[in-house]
């Protein structure tokens, strides 16, 4: 079983004013295939900067990252990654930013149309293929990054706010998506969200993280994302164990904001 | 003065013709003009274009009607032409008086013209005659032939009864007449309204300059050699700036060392004015195509690499990021995705640049040329052929305009993705 591990990760950005800023404290974790794991913290919590250390954007100040048994160096096709904004490409359509990767691998047309072609019939952009993507919707777009970021068959997928930028139907919609994408893919997902419902819907596993120093604060394991597969997920919301889920973690991450003004003022006295 | 008084008065006429006459017959109801809120909403203010047209015609107009154009129906009154008169009363040293009469035929200039025929009539002063160009004026001698001189003391003392002294200045009836500290007569025609055609020619003479030069030339050169070794400058010397000044950006925004060392140099010669390097350019190249073509390089080359590298820094991380997790490599990075993002900025630079380009060469040809838009217009000017300047003034406005169209058509084919993302 192949495996992606966080072993000991601490990051530390020094200031040029002499002072240093504690981003990641000893950060371990271990991820089996075909996990969803959501993140949750507060700003500042180090979320995003321990994203782009798995992505390999940022090397850590100690420890390491292993993916089934080799270190993590820098970015690669193996780990994919979606983007708030998209990230797309505006100067090619919708079917040439899906087949970047592969085009990317030096792959034949007749080698990738076929996952091409499905993929943009699961995320539902099969009549715009042709399409400019600066042409379609915030969601849309953010399907074909996911379409995008799926061809490349990557063995872990990162997706930092996925749905941050949508609006609050589409992000209900796009949810859905994510679960279907996951559950038929059986890809390893790590998604970084600042919506605890969409953390407690989509999370497999859930880590709440903490701030100064970002640490791992607490984790769970759920039942919802496997629930939720195939469903209406406002079902899955009705269920009072989702709502009592929702207050603990809501309330934990109100202290921990609360934690961090008290102490900005305690500095600023 | 008048002429901004006509043209105000034209502005105001034709808005309210405009708004309260065609409107009435023509209403839309497109979005724009359902909003109720237009002053101060600049994306309402379209450009009427009634205005645009009507605009361009009062310019046509006031410029026929202003230099005797047959072009257009209704002139400002011209200048005198024809035959004209006045009397002068010169008085002998002795205080006898006679009255003579001075014969002026005003004619245009150019024509060929014989001084009209006149009788001496009687006294001691007698009648003279002289022909003077309109706009022109004349210094009539007019005791010459009569009997008493100035140098035997008589002196002209009224001119159609006006008493005169040196020095004054009195109208007659078709123009000024000065008498000099020497006692003679000047006789300047009434000018009109209108521009002399060494000042301003009518439309229809710059029409016809077009057509003389485009078959005879100018200078050694017709006037589409002239067009096109200016505009042949232009393209080489932007080619060259941009198949430098490119590359230049895109390793300025690559590379820490390329950044640290043009860094100063282009942040320096970025706002020397390519004017300003006219005599460098000169005294190294000479004025013969090599040194046109080092200065527009010059001018385009600090353009083009501000706007690669512009264009560079223009790529969204995120971007950068994405190519990487999908597998690209550093090459394909750049070809894929740095290339294509830093495209709309490198076609607003190559506009800028072509702008600068396209004044900076008509500028040096001005300074040393042998052909050229630019050596044209200047070498007319030294001969006052004032029509080939103004027809050179109207192609070089229109090849710049045309340039500018041309690359936002490129840029709107090559880059749809501009504005929109």
């Amino acid at each position: 079983m192949s495996t992606l591990s966080i072993e000991n990760i601490s990051m530390r950005f020094d200031l040029p004013n002499g002072s240093h800023v504690q981003a990641l404290q000893d950060v371990s974790l271990e991820l089996n295939t075909g996990e969803l794991m959501s993140v949750l913290g507060p700003s500042g919590c180090g979320k995003t900067t321990l994203l782009n250390i798995l992505a390999g954007f940022l090397a850590p100040t100690e420890g390491q990252i292993t993916l089934n048994g080799h270190k993590v160096t820098g970015p690669d096709a193996e780990r994919g990654m979606v983007f708030q904004q998209g990230a797309l490409f505006e100067w090619m359509s919708v079917r040439d930013n899906v087949s970047f990767g592969p085009r990317m691998a030096g792959k034949r047309e007749k080698e990738w149309r076929g996952t091409v072609d499905h993929l943009l019939d699961v995320v539902g952009l099969q009549g715009f293929k042709d399409k400019a993507v600066y042409e379609l919707s915030g969601g849309m777009q953010q399907r074909v990054a996911l379409a995008r970021c799926l061809a490349n068959d990557p063995d872990v997928i990162l997706m930092d706010e996925p749905l941050g930028a949508l609006d609050a139907l589409t992000r209900e919609k796009m949810q859905g998506l994510v679960l279907k994408l996951w559950k038929e893919t059986g890809k390893t997902i790590i998604l970084i969200t600042h919506s605890v419902e969409e953390a407690l819907l989509l999370g497999e596993r859930l880590l709440v993280m903490a701030p100064r120093p970002g640490r791992i604060h607490k984790e769970y394991r759920l039942p919802f994302a496997d629930d939720g597969v195939g469903k209406d997920l406002r079902e899955v919301k009705k269920n009072p164990e989702f709502g009592q889920k929702r207050e603990e973690i809501l309330s934990m991450i109100w202290d921990m904001e609360e934690e961090i003004m008290g102490r900005t003022e305690e500095a600023d006295a | 003065m008048i002429i901004l008084v006509i043209y105000i008065v034209i502005f105001a006429a034709a808005f309210f013709l405009v708004r309260f006459g065609v409107r009435k017959f023509r209403q839309m109801n497109d979005f724009t003009s359902l909003k109720t809120v237009t002053f101060g909403d600049e994306s309402a203010v379209r450009p009427d274009r009634w205005a645009s047209v009507i605009s361009v015609v009062t310019i046509f107009l006031l410029w026929g009607a202003f230099t005797g154009s047959k072009w257009v129906p209704v002139h400002a009154p011209g200048p005198f032409v024809g035959d004209a008169e006045f009397t002068y009363t010169l008085e002998a040293p002795n205080g006898d008086r006679d009255d003579a009469t001075v014969f002026v035929r005003v004619f245009e200039v150019g024509e060929e013209i014989v001084k009209p025929e006149i009788e001496p009539g009687d006294g001691f002063a007698k009648n003279d005659a002289s022909a003077v160009g309109a706009w022109r004026s004349d210094l009539i001698l007019m005791d010459k032939n009569d009997e008493t001189k100035r140098d035997d003391g008589a002196k002209v003392v009224a001119i159609d009864g006006q008493p005169v002294s040196e020095g004054s200045t009195v109208s007659v009836a078709a123009g000024k007449v000065t008498v000099t500290a020497k006692g003679a007569l000047n006789f300047t025609p009434s000018g009109g309204m209108q521009m002399e055609p060494i000042w301003l020619p009518p439309p229809e003479s710059v029409v016809k300059r077009v057509g003389e030069i485009a078959s005879e030339g100018y200078q050694n050169f017709t006037l589409w050699e002239h067009l096109y070794w200016s505009l042949f400058r232009v393209i080489v010397g932007f080619a060259l700036g941009a198949a430098v000044g490119i590359p230049l950006g895109y390793a300025m925004g690559l590379s820490d060392w390329f950044r640290g060392w043009f860094d100063p140099i282009v942040e320096f010669m970025r706002p020397v004015p390519p004017l300003a390097l006219i005599p460098l350019v000169i005294i190294w190249a000479g004025i013969g195509e090599s040194g046109k073509i080092i200065l527009l390089f010059l001018a385009a080359l600090w353009i083009m690499t501000i706007s690669a590298r512009a264009g560079v820094s223009g790529v969204a991380i995120s971007k950068v990021h994405a190519a990487y997790s999908l597998g690209a490599s550093k090459w394909q990075l750049m070809r894929h995705v740095i290339v294509p993002n830093s495209l709309p900025e490198i076609f607003t630079g190559a506009r800028v640049a072509m702008g600068v380009c396209w004044g900076t060469v008509v500028a040096a040809e001005l300074v040393a040329a042998e052909k050229g838009a630019g050596m044209m217009i200047m070498v007319a000017s030294r001969f006052q052929l004032t029509d080939i300047v103004i027809m050179g003034i109207i192609l070089i406005g229109i090849i710049g305009y045309g340039i500018d169209i041309l690359m936002r058509k490129a840029e709107s084919w090559l880059v749809p993705w501009k504005g929109r993302v």
